[in-house]
């Protein structure tokens, strides 16, 4: 009785720990993100940062202008929306409404083991096969763009947009299914009309958590998009990631200077985007749940 | 019979390798309401949900025999099972009214047959909400998203979606098992003013109702057909016994 009392208690406590374990690592983390950027924004302001054009963090004087990196993340996340977002909806309807048996195993193995991959891996992959593969067909100077970014990111995101989308699917309930063939529905306009209709917060909350993703990917993108910093015009040119400028330099400034404190800055940006873009899938996950 | 909607010979159903119809014949006459009655698990459902191939759906599902609609065997493979379908209308045991508003919810139904027209929509939208008993009840919430109706109503409003589409025949699978009284006279009352105009099969567990609403009735039992013929002789003079035995609720 007593024994059973402490065994509750001492578990009870060290599960607590550890949630408070988690969320305080997060605070630290935090606060060390924001005081090292808060250095830096201490001497450019947000604006200038933000709009700014040009990014040459050592040359004399330096620059730190990280819109061409913000339009270089917009575009490769773009372009990984677009190449993702339709098959894997597609890919999950698939697998929930009309693979059967055998197909349907092996699909969903095989998407698992998609999501299994380690980006350098992917990335390897990439700068291997489709960088050659888009110089040659787009007849390029060279296949590091932001195309090649996008291919590879939405491949990555894929996994993750397709088991959700194919939970909420599965999730709608088989009358309204039945409801509409019963009404002389084709199954492409039960589908379409019905289904997706029902299962259409978790398929953008899906989405978003995919992308979310690929937005905070770093090494598959550092490897196969070029990390050329200007501002993008076409999907066919080099471009260079807030993640990719991230990790290319950390390991190259001199610690406490300028551009060391840029980093950090651009942490905090890339932060906040990944934090929005959390937040709204997880209001539509739970708009779904009600 | 020449002129039955339905002549079925030797239905046979199995799911997987259980065989839940066990040769049923029957023929269905067209503009009357015909009540299947039986103790649950005997097949009622498999049978209904026979007729208008929704059980197509289910993997296991294996059927044999001729099922005979308008001179054609539905189960044959040249048949248009979404045109079938739309002919041959069903309103389910648990109401389910799509997550749309009450409007779409019937709106749904004509736009998957090609009709764009929102004035017709409209029109039809109000007649089938005023043959089900609803209109007056929804008709100034129409954008109301129909799941916030109570059961009753959303039943109704199934029907009234399962109107607008025009079908020739409505099969009813227990419409009623789980409303109140006073939804349930609505839906009696209005299944009596529709064989009018279509012919309707109606599964249900309450005999009163069975008798009340149907002009022939038939009782399962273990997948099989044991009687069938007009209501009243099938509850007055029953002549299985097992009908009696079930219908005096001697056995269940
Ligand atoms: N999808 C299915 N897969 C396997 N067996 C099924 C399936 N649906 C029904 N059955 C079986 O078929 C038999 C007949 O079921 P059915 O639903 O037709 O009975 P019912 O007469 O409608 O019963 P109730 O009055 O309870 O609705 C039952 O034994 C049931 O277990
Ligand atoms: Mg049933």
């Amino acid at each position: 009785m007593k024994l059973r009392q402490i065994k509750e208690f001492i578990i009870e406590k060290l599960i607590f720990l550890s949630g408070i374990l988690s969320i305080l690592f997060v605070v630290l983390i935090f606060t060390f993100l924001l005081k090292e950027g808060f250095l830096f924004f201490k001497e450019i302001s947000i604006k200038t940062f933000i709009t700014g054009k040009y990014w040459y963090p050592i040359s004399d004087p330096e620059q730190f202008g990280i819109l061409p990196l913000i339009l270089g993340s917009l575009i490769v996340t773009l372009g990984a929306i677009i190449v993702s977002v339709p098959l894997s909806i597609a890919c999950a309807f698939y697998i929930s409404e009309v693979a059967q048996g055998r197909i349907k195993d092996i699909l969903k193995a095989g998407i698992e083991m998609l999501a299994a991959i380690p980006s350098v891996v992917l990335g390897f992959i990439g700068m291997t096969t489709l960088v050659p593969f888009l110089k040659n067909v787009f007849n390029l100077p060279t296949g590091l763009t932001a195309l090649s970014g996008s291919i590879m990111l939405g491949l990555m995101a894929m996994p993750t947009i397709i088991t959700i989308s194919e939970d909420a699917i599965n999730a709608v309930p088989k009358s309204y299914k039945e409801g509409a063939l019963a009404l002389g529905a084709t199954r492409w306009q039960a589908m379409y009309r019905v289904i997706i209709h029902a299962a259409l917060p978790g398929i953008i909350a899906a989405s978003m958590l995919g992308i979310g993703r690929v937005i905070g990917e770093t090494m598959a993108v550092m490897m196969i998009t070029g990390n050329a910093a200007v501002i993008p015009t076409t999907f066919l040119q080099p471009v260079r990631t807030l993640t990719a400028t991230i990790a290319a330099e950390m390991g190259e400034t001199v610690h406490g200077s300028m551009h060391y404190y840029s980093l950090f800055a651009i942490g905090i940006i890339l932060f906040v985007i990944t934090f929005i873009i959390n937040v709204t899938a997880d209001m539509f996950l739970h708009r779904n749940k009600k | 019979m020449d002129n039955a909607a339905f002549s079925i010979t030797q239905m046979r159903v199995s799911y997987a390798r259980k065989e839940v119809i066990k040769g049923v014949s029957v023929s269905i006459m067209p503009n009357t309401v015909t009540a299947l009655i039986g103790p649950s698990g005997c097949g009622k459902s498999t049978f209904i949900r026979s007729l208008n191939r929704i059980n197509d759906l289910i993997p296991s599902f294996r059927i044999s025999g001729d099922i005979i609609y308008r001179q054609k065997d539905i189960y044959d493979k040249e048949t248009d099972v979404v045109e079938l379908r739309r002919r041959i209308g069903m309103v389910f045991q648990k109401p389910n009214p799509f997550p749309k508003s009450i409007y779409e919810n019937i709106a749904y139904g004509l736009r998957i047959h090609g009709l764009n027209i929102k004035d017709t929509i409209d029109e039809t939208v109000e007649s089938s909400l005023k043959k089900a008993a609803l209109w007056d009840e929804v008709k100034d919430n129409l954008k109301q998203n129909a799941l916030t109706l109570s059961g009753g109503q959303q039943q109704r409003l199934c029907i009234a979606r399962t109107l607008a589409t025009q079908p020739e025949v409505i099969l009813f699978d227990e419409p009623c098992s789980a409303l109140d009284p006073i939804s349930t006279a609505k839906i009696e009352e209005l299944i009596h003013h529709l064989k009018q105009s279509y012919t309707i099969i109606i599964v249900t567990h309450n005999m009163q109702q069975a008798a009340r609403v149907s002009e022939y009735a038939g009782f399962f039992l273990l997948g099989e057909l044991i009687e069938f013929g007009k209501t009243q002789e099938l509850f007055t003079a029953p002549k299985d016994k097992r009908t009696e035995d079930y219908i005096t609720g001697r056995f269940g």
